[in-house]
């Protein structure tokens, strides 16, 4: 069965064409990792899913149902979460509170109920504050921030940060676009065990965008490399490292693309 | 002996006074406004030379105002220059409700704030697809528009001569003289000040802050911002609308001269002043902007006796200060007293020991 499913896609700036027939499909449970040089249009088919753009032509399937034409709030409320290259925490909010909202779509109480706190609302608010703590907080570990404004944060936790709130929806598939840019290797290994746990215990899809070689290597199940808006390659780790077209088109086809390879 | 807050159920951790400290502090507080002030006020009169009362339930109707254009503009980021106009929508509603059809009371107030809530959502709409100067200007346009209405609309609201309006009673009760009123009032104010404080800890304050904050990511995260942008315009006018019907009822006439775009510059002056996305920030603006005025009467009155001449030319100098004591406050306080009021509160948790 296959999970996550994009057809055809197409998308254009003006004259400009980032995404010219993309298709790809994503398989539940797996790590699927997207690749390629800047500007390749990773990050385009991403917003595409989560409904940022609208592409030209193409469909976008999710558990076999259509989601090119839902709204954005809607997908989210379909188990697809994601975050981004560049934080888009809230960053006036606590640590808590922006896990919290991630929990959004799965809250029922209204804002009447809410703003008496009074049974419903209170006992729900309860069990998403513990849910909170056991499931994501104790995961991604970090507890000692909780009560920190996220915009005081260094730059290393509010990416850990923004993949808590990303899990407190209890995703189906989780999009991560580039989670390790701008880690030190500490950081960044961390950030794969984090990962590896929550495809791992949850059971959560995994769409990995990622410029960091290494980690790509290690973790993926299967890779999909993209170069000016089409499809070059798609593989398993080893597949990939000795293709071809890859080592030619994305990595210039000499020793040092070997070794950007981790060969 | 414990030195932090180490709290062991999650429950704990939720309250909002959380300590028993912070607990007995409230209660004192809340005892001297129900027991003592309202019995001190008619002393302190003589002494500033102005009705404390009457200025305590003037902050008090304010406050709830304040407190809806906070929730607006201070949690959600959107910004209203119509709340004054909206605040006079309630004052009609409940004046009229009372006065020509004959409604209760405790009917007539709720009604203010729905009907408020109906109009200030209708003129939310354009904030679906304007923000920052663009929506203030739209709202601007509900100021004058609502202005006109009430100006004109003559067979309903009595135009400029104004609606009579009478004090209200509950279950026989008459909230007849000042002193009874600021009862009324003070219950409502800490009602409202609960509702809000409540209402930002749940799921749809998270939503409000979240859009404030980054709208973008909120909608990827599952907030339908249509939805929460009008239920922030909704909440919001609500309460400018019970502050309208409470104002209505206190001040026995209503004309559109109350409800100007003045009105709606001065709520926003509060909210920033005391603290843009605080629930205290609503309280201490409206304290001070609508005690500085009568505060400043005292000296330029001192003044004005020894230098009579000097104050017949600057006859404006009390607003003159006005406007500077609002800038100099922008400027050394940005984030408003509430802000301030945080700081110091941190500074004497640890005091002696702040390192």
């Amino acid at each position: 069965m296959i999970q996550l499913e994009v057809q055809d896609l197409h998308l254009s700036f003006g004259g400009l064409a980032a995404l010219s027939g993309v298709s790809l499909s994503v398989d539940p449970g797996e790590i699927f990792a997207i690749i390629g040089p800047n500007g390749a249009g990773k990050t385009c088919i991403l917003n595409c899913i989560c409904r940022f753009y609208y592409p030209d032509q193409g469909r976008i399937l999710f558990e076999d149902k259509d989601i090119t034409q839902l709204s954005p709030h809607k997908v989210a409320h379909l188990g697809i979460a994601r975050t981004f290259q560049n934080i888009e925490l809230f960053q006036g909010m606590t640590v808590l509170d922006n896990i919290k909202l991630g929990a959004h779509v799965h809250l029922r109480s209204g804002f009447l109920s809410g703003a008496l706190y009074w049974g419903k609302a209170s006992r729900e608010e309860m069990r998403l504050r513990r849910e909170v703590e056991e499931r994501v907080i104790d995961l991604l570990e970090i507890q000692a921030i909780r009560k920190k404004i996220v915009g005081t944060l260094p730059y290393g936790l509010q990416k850990r940060v923004e993949l808590a709130r990303a899990l407190a929806m209890r995703p189906k598939i989780l999009l991560l676009d580039e989670p390790m840019a701008g880690m030190n290797l500490e950081e960044t290994e961390d950030m794969a065990r984090f990962i590896l746990d929550i495809n791992e215990e949850q059971g959560v899809t995994i769409v990995l965008i990622e410029h960091d070689m290494g980690v790509v290597m290690d973790i993926s199940d299967r890779i999909f490399v993209l170069d000016f808006g089409t499809k070059i390659a798609e593989g398993s780790p080893e597949e990939i490292q000795h293709n071809e077209h890859v080592i030619n088109a994305y990595l210039g086809g000499s020793d040092e693309a070997f070794s950007k390879l981790g060969i | 002996m414990p030195t932090g807050l180490f709290h062991t159920k999650y429950e704990d951790d939720d309250k909002i006074f959380q300590t028993v400290w912070l607990k007995c502090w409230m209660g004192a507080f809340l005892l001297f406004l129900f027991a003592v002030f309202p019995f001190l006020a008619p002393h302190l009169s003589g002494l500033f030379g102005f009705s404390v009362q009457h200025m305590a339930n003037m902050i008090g109707i304010f406050i709830i105002g304040a407190h809806g254009l906070n929730l607006l503009t201070g949690f959600t980021g959107q910004i209203s220059l119509g709340h004054g106009a909206f605040m006079g929508v309630g004052a009609y509603t409940s004046g009229i409700l009372f006065m020509k059809a004959g409604w209760p009371f405790w009917l007539t107030l709720p009604a203010a704030g729905l009907v408020t809530a109906a109009v200030g959502m209708i003129f939310g709409v354009p904030s679906l697809r304007l923000r920052g100067l663009y929506l203030a200007i739209a709202t601007m346009a509900a100021q004058f528009i609502i202005e006109y209405v009430m100006r004109n609309w003559t067979s309903l609201t009595g135009g400029s001569a104004g609606l009579i309006v009478d004090r209200p009673t509950i279950m026989g009760f008459s909230f007849d003289t000042d002193f009874r009123y600021y009862y009324l009032i003070l219950v409502l104010v800490i009602i409202s000040t609960l509702f809000l404080k409540n209402l930002l800890r749940t799921k749809t304050g998270r939503a409000l802050v979240a859009i404030r904050d980054r709208y973008l990511s909120a909608e990827i995260m599952g907030v339908n911002l249509f939805k929460y942008r009008l239920l922030a315009f909704g909440i919001s006018s609500f309460y400018v609308g019970v502050a309208g019907g409470l104002f209505a009822h206190y001040n026995l006439v209503v004309s559109d001269e109350h409800f100007t775009m003045w009105l709606s510059i001065q709520y926003l002056a509060m909210v920033i002043i005391g603290g843009l996305g605080h629930v205290l920030g609503g309280i201490f603006g409206t304290i001070f902007m609508v005690l500085l005025p009568e505060v400043l009467r005292i000296p330029t009155e001192i003044l004005s006796n020894i230098y009579p001449n000097i104050f017949a030319i600057f006859g404006t100098l009390r607003e003159l200060v006005f406007g500077l004591v609002i800038i100099l406050f922008l400027i050394f306080e940005p984030d408003g007293l509430a802000a301030r009021w945080h700081t110091i509160r941190a500074y004497w948790k640890l005091w002696p020991f702040s390192y």
